[in-house]
């Protein structure tokens, strides 16, 4: 019924313009990023807030809050169980559709690793397909020190909102780790780790509704970071001025969350979004895009560019990294034994989508292969490795760029 | 009897040869190369010095030569420095005006460019060479002598270049081990664009590139002074170990092949070309494609073009190398790299010729002494310097010489 539903929805959204979005935050991680969120960017948005926690979410600023409640909890939330999580969203899985219905994309915004951020968001994007939209999922996963079960639970989530949305854009907090220094506070951690979420949020926001110069569709974005495993990396830089093209590529490149230009070297799929007033010229995307595409030589990469007036003379850079590191063949029977999500979705979605997946699961094994080449230097092993931009230029010219001989 | 405090030597310690260049400055100060030694040098890579015995005992052999060539005793040299750990930028100094009339001083020269030297560097960094640039009068561009102009505020850009104290200071060490003086110390892009580039030249802008053995140097010039210098620690040696990795062969084998087969522009019929290597009796060893060969040294030197391209645009100076790209070095020999070079560049690229030099040029034109003649260039112009500006001893021989009786 839905797979019908779908193909209009899109055009129709198509004419306009203008998809209308519905950003949902699910649990007290993603209240948090949405309490960050500064709503006036987000104009024309939908907020609505998911908690099973009601103190929480009574101090959400959410207009439309939903709790999920249920005579077990006695109004104290999951208990960080995403089972009891799931088992209460399955229960009211016709609300949670009912809270999609009219929207054409939802962002679900989430932490995962507690009890309703990894048990609501799976069967929330379940339903938001089923209403018709389309999902995008942006995560974080949770620190290495809140333990394994938490680590587990959230990879276990990871895999079941793969399954069921559209596309995940996942941040693990392990990565910001690095980034902050040893006196922030805890509150200042949270806020950081949301900040770069919400970069992402905004990455992806203004991709979809700004006037497009260039335009990237929702469908380029999600068969980008559709199926690919292990973590996105995004990065959000802008510089104002005359030089400030090359500001950006430059701050791409030194960007701490892309580890100065290398994840984008490793990267598969590569998506940049450019905004700027209306002065932005052919040669700064032009500049921008060089240095991108120069780093990352095997990826694919969708370029979108976007005027906003409001911007002045800044030009913001936002890219999303996706990478494929581990065989998901690993990690898929592992979801599958948890829950059923993965089946019932497939059973929703429109024809094509099925179709690519049971293709992507159809193919053979291919043998993985570890990497454990050294990467010789010859006469200038022992000396100090020449490094510019992050490359060791002492490595011969055609293994650094992956030229095969023969 | 004989006074040779008109003998000049320029030394280069190269990473694959140490060059010693004699020369004579007659009293016009027009200068004339009489000796050159070299020879080969095992103990330094990248530029750097890691072996100092083996580097001294080159360096003695290097001297010795010239010593016997130009029939004389060197006494102190102009020394010629590199490696991945020079850099070079900018800097500009400030000093108001304070007289009474607005004119500009010798003083308020000499005090501006005194703040222009007072820079920020890092505590184990030492400044090698400062040029200045241009003089701006109340914000006036392009001053070249301010002196006698009027103006409240006097302000100049200096291109200032230092690198690491500890490293120079171990080639100083070195050289006066072997009992020769240094009389100072030269960051081999200057010396080079000394010896390849006419004042024309300079004026309408060129980038000089000296692809040696184990570093490239370049330098730009544009309106007659040094905008930008750099120094990227990749040369020849790199591109014999990446033939010694990619082709698998000893880097003695690589390096001889590199010598013999080396081009910057791959052909398509070397595609299919295979080179049987053979041992000292003459069996063959192994088969190499011709086409690798070739890519792999083509891809090296486009590389190492593309990383000073883009180093200039981001300096912003592209677009004023009017006169082109010069180059010069060992590596500049390889058949090609002038076509590369200007695929990469996008401008007029000319191999290096020496200019206003006289004696020996036969010996001496040729692209891997352009350092060394740089270095005798440099050391003329300081002296001739000196000269002009009487030291205490002469000064009193100036006055006193007419008095004399000439012996």
């Amino acid at each position: 019924m839905q797979t019908e539903n779908q193909p209009p929805l899109l055009e129709t959204s198509a004419v306009a313009g203008k998809p209308s979005v519905r950003i949902i935050a699910v649990g007290n991680a993603g209240d948090a990023v949405l309490g960050a969120l500064n709503a006036a960017e987000f104009a024309g948005a939908e907020f609505v807030a998911i908690n099973t926690d009601a103190a929480a979410l009574a101090a959400s600023v959410a207009p439309v809050k939903m709790l999920l409640e249920n005579k077990l909890f006695r109004g104290l939330g999951s208990g960080g169980d995403p089972e009891r999580g799931r088992a209460l969203a399955e229960e009211q899985f016709s609300t949670l559709k009912s809270a999609c219905e009219g929207s054409n994309v939802v962002f679900i915004l989430a932490g995962l690793g507690g009890g309703a951020g990894s048990g609501i968001s799976p069967i929330l994007a379940k339903a938001a397909h089923e209403a018709g939209a389309l999902v995008l999922a942006f995560v974080t996963l949770p620190f290495e020190c809140e333990g394994n079960r938490r680590e587990t639970q959230a990879q276990t989530a990871l895999e079941q909102l793969k399954a069921a949305a559209d596309g995940v854009i996942c941040l693990p907090s392990q990565k910001i780790f690095k980034l902050i220094d040893e006196n922030s506070t805890l509150v200042e951690t949270f806020r950081v780790t949301g900040g770069f979420l919400i970069e992402g949020v905004r990455g992806v926001w203004s991709l979809l509704k700004r006037p497009g110069l260039i335009q990237v569709h929702f469908g380029d974005l999600c068969g980008l970071i559709r199926d690919r495993h292990a973590e996105n990396a995004f990065a959000f830089v802008e510089a104002s001025g005359p030089g400030r093209a090359r500001e950006v590529a430059e701050k791409i490149l030194n960007h701490p969350l892309l580890d100065e230009g290398r994840v984008l070297a490793e990267s598969d799929a590569v998506l940049v979004s450019l905004t700027a007033g209306k002065d932005l010229t052919m040669a700064e995307i032009n500049r921008v895009m060089e240095q991108v595409k120069h780093q990352c030589v095997h990826a694919q990469v969708i370029m979108g560019a976007a005027a906003d007036a409001g911007l002045m003379e800044k030009l913001c850079v936002t890219i999303i990294a996706a990478k494929s590191s581990a065989p998901p063949s690993q990690v898929m029977p592992r979801a599958e034994s948890h829950s059923l999500a993965p089946a019932v979705t497939q059973h929703h979605r429109e024809p094509a989508l099925s179709r690519q997946r049971k293709r992507g699961t159809g193919t053979k094994p291919v043998q993985g292969q570890l990497p454990l080449t050294i990467i010789s230097k010859g006469r200038f092993d022992k000396s100090e490795p020449t490094l510019h931009r992050g490359e060791d230029l002492d490595v011969p010219t055609f293994i650094r760029r992956g030229i095969a001989l023969n | 009897m004989f006074d040779d405090s008109n003998i000049i030597a320029g030394l280069e310690i190269g990473t694959s040869k140490i060059c010693v260049v004699v020369g004579e400055q007659n009293a016009d100060g027009a200068l004339n190369i009489i000796g050159l030694g070299q020879s080969r040098s095992n103990g330094v890579r990248k530029g750097e010095i890691i072996n100092p015995e083996q580097v001294e005992e080159d360096l003695r052999h290097a001297v010795f030569e010239a010593e016997q060539m130009a029939d004389v005793e060197i006494r102190s040299v102009y020394l010629g420095v590199s490696g991945g750990h020079i850099r070079g930028f900018n800097n500009r100094g400030v000093h108001p005006v304070v007289s009474a009339d607005r004119e500009i001083s010798q003083d308020d020269v000499e005090d501006v460019v005194k703040n222009a030297k007072a820079i920020n560097l890092p505590a184990e960094n030492t400044i090698i060479n400062h040029v200045r640039q241009h003089f701006f009068v109340d914000g006036q561009d392009g001053v070249t002598n301010p002196v006698g102009m009027l103006g409240a505020r006097l302000e100049v850009d200096m291109h200032v270049i230092h690198g690491n104290a500890n490293r120079l200071q171990n080639a100083v060490r070195l050289v006066r081990a072997t009992s020769l003086e240094v009389e100072d110390v030269v960051f081999n892009g200057i010396a080079m664009s000394l010896a390849l580039l006419t004042n024309e030249q300079k004026e309408l802008g060129a980038l000089v590139i000296d692809i040696g053995g184990g570093t490239t140097e370049y330098v730009a010039y544009s309106d007659g002074i040094i905008r930008h210098s750099g120094v990227l620690a990749v040369g020849g040696d790199h591109i014999s170990s990446d033939l010694a990795i990619g082709l698998k062969v000893s880097l003695t084998r690589a390096h001889k092949l590199k010598l013999e087969h080396g081009t910057a522009l791959p052909t398509e019929a070397a595609k299919s070309q295979t080179l049987s290597l053979t041992n000292e009796l003459g069996l063959e060893l192994k088969r190499v494609n011709v086409g690798h060969l070739q890519r792999i040294m083509a891809l090296r030197l486009e590389e190492i073009f593309q990383l000073i391209a883009q180093d200039l645009e981001s300096a912003g100076l592209t677009d004023y190398l009017r006169a082109g790209v010069f180059l010069c070095g060992g590596t500049s020999r390889v058949p090609g790299i002038v076509s590369m070079a200007e695929n990469v560049f996008q401008m007029n690229v000319t191999p290096g010729r020496t200019t206003a030099i006289s004696g020996l040029t036969a010996a001496l034109d040729q692209p891997e002494f352009a350092t060394g003649i740089g270095l005798l260039k440099y050391g003329s112009l300081r002296q001739r310097k000196h000269l002009s500006r009487p030291t205490l001893v002469s000064g009193i021989k100036g006055v006193f010489g007419k008095f004399l009786p000439r012996s």
